[in-house]
């Protein structure tokens, strides 16, 4: 019998495994974009666990409306990263540094 | 041990297997297609909890869509793997770290009693449930408003998108329609005022 908690662990691993790649992956930006997505779509998992477990449908709404702003999100950062590239030549995060942040 | 239980233990292993080979992968490609193994089983997930249209949903947008533009743009970028791998694994320490003491407080948190969590018994749905059919009723009425703003959203997605990667090429023969509009008839043609031509080359007449 699956429960609730067999599905939030999952999240939580998966959600781990994202910030550890994005500690692993500081000089590619593409992998850093991937590991957002798989942290978004941890965060859906437990949408959509907790929507079926509690027969409530706005759980699912809301990983309709992540989705689409997930799509938007990769979109405009993959443009983002097109200009980056045709500019300096590399993906590396060290790069990024014109703001002298 | 249930089948559907089997079932959610393959797909949550293969998951977690396909998660860590992303981040790990030497080749964007790979981390790429390793990606799309992930969201495939996620779909496979949510079957299981009966949210066939996110699930169908999540595999034309994310695998038919969004994965193929990060291929895309994975081939487009000639990346040096050599220089991106260096010093890759010295965050690794403090990376477990984190991700390693997220994971035990969320487990000691969940797998407690503190939450209940066990009080919430799995929905057994009827055979003639259509979940695309609810989840429609719910979105056009009470999320219509959200809705739209998504959309919304998209559309700024769209042209952002355009106008970050536009470039004027230098070769660019392409009209300007206004500029053609604006034309007004003395630009087309210029009436120029000259002197009379009246002596014939004489090199010609003596060439016999």
């Amino acid at each position: 019998m699956v429960s609730l908690s067999h599905y939030l662990i999952l999240a939580a691993i998966l959600f781990a495994i994202s910030i550890i790649g994005i500690f692993l992956n500081r000089k590619n930006l593409i992998v850093l974009l991937m590991a957002i997505e798989l942290m978004l779509l941890a965060v859906n998992i437990n949408f959509v666990a907790f929507s079926h477990y509690l027969n409530d449908l706005s759980g699912q709404l809301f990983v309709f409306f992540i989705l689409v702003v997930a799509a938007a999100e990769s979109g405009i950062g993959l443009a983002i990263l097109v200009v980056l590239f045709r500019n300096l030549s590399s993906i590396d995060v060290e790069d990024l540094d014109s703001l002298k942040g | 041990m249930e089948f559907k239980t089997i079932l959610f233990y393959i797909f949550s292993a293969v998951t977690i297997f396909a998660a860590l080979r992303v981040i790990t992968a030497r080749n964007p490609v790979h981390a790429v297609l390793f990606l799309v193994l992930a969201f495939f089983n996620v779909a496979a997930l949510w079957m299981l909890l009966q949210a066939e249209f996110l699930a169908l949903a999540l595999i034309m947008v994310y695998v038919g869509a969004v994965m193929v533009l990060f291929l895309f743009v994975v081939m487009m970028l000639d990346i040096n793997i050599e220089r991106v791998r260096q010093g890759f694994w010295s965050n690794l320490p403090l990376g477990a770290f984190v991700g390693l003491l997220m994971v035990a407080e969320m487990a000691v948190v969940l797998s407690g009693r503190y939450f209940g969590l066990a009080n919430f018994p799995s929905q057994n749905l009827p055979a003639d449930y259509s979940n695309t059919k609810e989840l429609a009723r719910v979105l056009f009425t009470e999320f219509a408003y959200p809705f739209e703003i998504a959309s919304v959203i998209l559309l700024v997605a769209i042209i952002v998108a355009v106008m970050l990667t536009l470039r004027k090429r230098k070769d660019n023969k392409a009209m300007n329609p206004s500029d053609q509009i604006a034309v007004k008839s003395r630009d087309r043609m210029r009436l120029v005022k000259m002197a009379p031509e009246v002596e014939l080359p004489v090199a010609e007449k003596g060439g016999e």
